[in-house]
């Protein structure tokens, strides 16, 4: 077999200034990459995954010659493609057909390859009645499936994706793991790069969990994953301060917030901060904010979702179009609770996720903020399956006698 | 078993050290990138204009005009003896390849900075090109010209057959080199790209474009020498209006000069190549 051996080695700081003298790194120096030395086989469909900020781009960009490494060395038998980013080469000027030309022949294939697969291109993005409009005409989706469709059809020995997955509707989305998946089992050797879970646990057997700059597991796919969701998604019975403004994602007014989330709480029916439930109690969340100014229409949701943060359970401080003018609030603290009643989850690990709006204001988001698990006290028959479910609730059954046979 | 047989196509990635080679066989390798890149700059730049590449005429024809009112007829500039119209489109027409050239090459990493950062192919190719396509105004720009040696009755010496192409190349030479070494700097300084114009600007009136050489007289004739677009355009004019000898001195200064810009140029940007996709 062909091996792909890759680095010894590498490293890459990411330095400011460079002189004519290559400066020796110094303490400030913040390492991309460091000692990461790995070795794929050829046909290996490798997952590589990790936080934001890891390396894992670095790594790409270091295997697809974009950047170069500051010590190591790489070595890669075969052609390389590399779909680092959806529509790579595309200018909105051109039209659909002069894009894929451009676009393909800048990813790496030749013109009489493009001319083969031109077809095929066109086929598979399902853009054909507008290929001779200019792309700044198209839909955002148009765009993307366009340009996907044109890396999709680089026909290289060794293929590098970074995130390319995060695109698109959820059909195309299907699509272009389909299309992955195909490349993978020709053959050739696929580096992904994903915070997709589902996607590496489906394409991949083998992962790389990469951590600042370092490797820190390389193996089974499937026990990598798991790994990474379980030291990223920890459970907690609350979250407040410091930690809380670190988690905080979505659209902040930095110049003038106006609403600011002060403390999450699981709590049970006696008020204490839990993070682990039996089906048959209620579950209490507290959630303390602030509003800095006077607000005129707050609004909090709050989900249940999955490790993956598919939504399981919704609801929000407001039930009804009319309700929307009561939910003003002067400055202040205050402190939503939402009882989610007994009976409803079955034995799983949920997560919280919180959106708290002062709608065209400001939207905080915090996604998978706290962990806790929940286990099933019901009874459950031979079949345990059925606890595992993540809604069980207690259910109204009836059975009467339709017919008397004797 | 496989392994040990066909251990083909192998790239090596390495800290590059030391002063590198232009890396010609890669540029080979990757030739028809520079045909999509002047392809795609041509439709860019003429899609939703009116009269499209007439613009590539318009420019010359109408600097010509104004020149020709304003050196030629109230400044009465010497012209060696030749009509002032053709004489300064001669030196506008082999100046605007060579401004082209440079300007487009030197703000050509700077403007496709999103395709440097996201795939591979040999940054070489994107000055060349930015410069090749210069050349494709030029031949658009030559129609006029040629239409100006007959209504003046001019033609040239047969000799311009070997000219012109040494001409063009020493232009596109130059402004390769200094577009390549000046897109580098650009990249970290972009004060380049505002510098560069005014830069430019200054340097035409630093060649024989609006005058004649021998305007300069001995004591200051020398300087121009470093400046390989005088040589070019000297000479062109020489071969064209036949009426005087080429100066082979001047005509090799500017082969030299222009070997070593280019040279000096690729190799200063190939050195500082592999920092782009970082700080760009």
């Amino acid at each position: 077999m062909l091996r792909d051996t890759l680095a010894s080695c590498l490293r890459k700081p990411f330095q400011i200034f460079r002189s004519r003298k290559e400066k020796l790194p110094s303490r400030e120096d913040i390492w991309a990459l460091k000692d990461v030395s790995l070795d794929i086989k050829q046909g290996e469909v490798v997952g590589i995954i990790g936080r934001n900020g890891a390396g894992k781009t670095t790594l790409l960009k270091i295997l697809s010659k974009i950047t170069y490494p500051t010590d190591g060395e790489v070595y890669l038998w075969g052609r390389v493609g590399s779909l680092l980013e959806v529509g790579t080469g595309f200018h909105a000027e051109l039209t659909g057909r002069e894009n894929i030309y451009f676009s393909g022949a800048i990813l790496g294939m030749k013109k009489r390859e493009i001319d083969k697969k031109f077809d095929e291109i066109v086929a598979f993005s399902g853009v054909g009645k507008f290929l001779d409009a200019p792309v700044k005409r198209f839909s955002s989706g148009m765009q993307v499936r366009l340009a996907f469709s044109v890396a999709a059809h680089l026909d290289p020995e060794i293929l590098l994706v970074d995130e390319v997955l995060a695109v698109g509707d959820a059909q195309f989305q299907k699509k272009c793991l389909g299309k992955i998946k195909d490349i993978s089992g020709g053959g050739r050797t696929v580096l992904f790069v994903s915070h997709n879970m589902s996607a590496i646990r489906s394409l991949c057997r083998r992962c790389l969990l990469l951590e600042s700059g370092k490797i820190i597991e390389d193996g089974d796919a499937e026990t990598v994953v798991s790994r990474y969701l379980q030291e990223n998604l920890k459970v907690a019975s609350g979250i407040s301060g410091r930690e809380l403004e670190i988690k905080l994602e979505g659209r902040i007014n930095r110049s003038h917030p106006t609403v600011r989330f002060k403390e999450i709480l699981l709590l049970n029916q006696n008020g204490t901060p839990v993070s682990s439930f039996n089906s048959d109690e209620p579950i209490k969340i507290r959630v303390a904010y602030e509003c800095l100014t006077e607000v005129n229409n707050l609004q909090l949701a709050i989900f249940i979702v999955d490790e993956e943060g598919r939504m399981i359970l919704a609801t929000q401080n407001i039930d009804s179009q009319e309700e929307i003018n009561i939910y003003e609030r002067k400055a202040g603290s205050y402190a939503a609770t939402c009882i989610i009643p007994p009976n409803i989850f079955g034995e799983k690990r949920l997560f919280l996720s919180l959106h708290l709006q002062n709608p065209k204001i400001e939207h905080l988001i915090l996604d998978r903020v706290l962990g806790f698990n929940v286990t099933f006290q019901g009874f459950n028959t031979v079949s345990a399956d059925l606890k595992d479910a993540f809604l069980r609730p207690d259910l109204k059954w009836t059975n009467e006698l339709i017919q008397d046979k004797r | 078993m496989e392994d040990n047989i066909s251990l083909g196509n192998l790239t090596v990635i390495k800290s590059p050290k030391g002063w590198l080679n232009i890396g010609l066989k890669e540029l080979w390798a990757y030739r028809e990138l520079v045909y999509f890149f002047i392809w795609r700059d041509i439709k860019v730049r003429y899609k939703q204009t009116a009269i499209g590449a007439l613009w590539a005429i318009f420019q010359p024809l109408v600097t010509m005009l104004i020149f020709t009112i304003f050196f030629g007829r109230f400044a009465k500039m010497p012209s060696d003896n030749i009509p002032y119209p053709i004489f300064v489109y001669t030196g506008l027409l082999l100046w605007n390849y060579f401004s082209f050239g440079l300007s487009h090459s030197s703000d050509s990493m700077v403007s496709n900075a999103n395709i440097i950062q996201k795939v591979y192919f040999p940054r070489l190719i994107i000055p060349i090109s930015s410069s090749l396509t210069g050349l494709i105004d030029f031949f658009i720009a030559s129609a006029i010209f040629i239409g100006l040696m007959v209504y003046y009755s001019f033609s040239p010496h047969i000799s311009i057959i070997i000219y012109l192409p040494i001409l063009i190349l020493i232009t596109f030479l130059s402004s390769v080199g200094l577009g390549c070494f000046f897109a580098s700097v650009n990249v970290k300084y972009r004060d380049v790209r505002y510098a560069l114009p005014f830069f430019i600007q200054m340097l035409m009136f630093l060649t024989p474009v609006i005058y004649p050489m021998s305007m300069l007289g001995n004591k200051y004739k020398w300087l121009l020498y470093f400046n390989p677009m005088s040589g070019v355009i000297e000479t062109a004019r020489g071969v064209i209006f036949r009426n005087r000898a080429i100066d082979g001195l001047l005509l090799l200064s500017s082969i030299i000069v222009s070997l070593i810009l280019f040279i000096f140029g690729i190799m200063y940007f190939r050195k500082t190549e592999r920092y782009f996709a970082d700080i760009i």
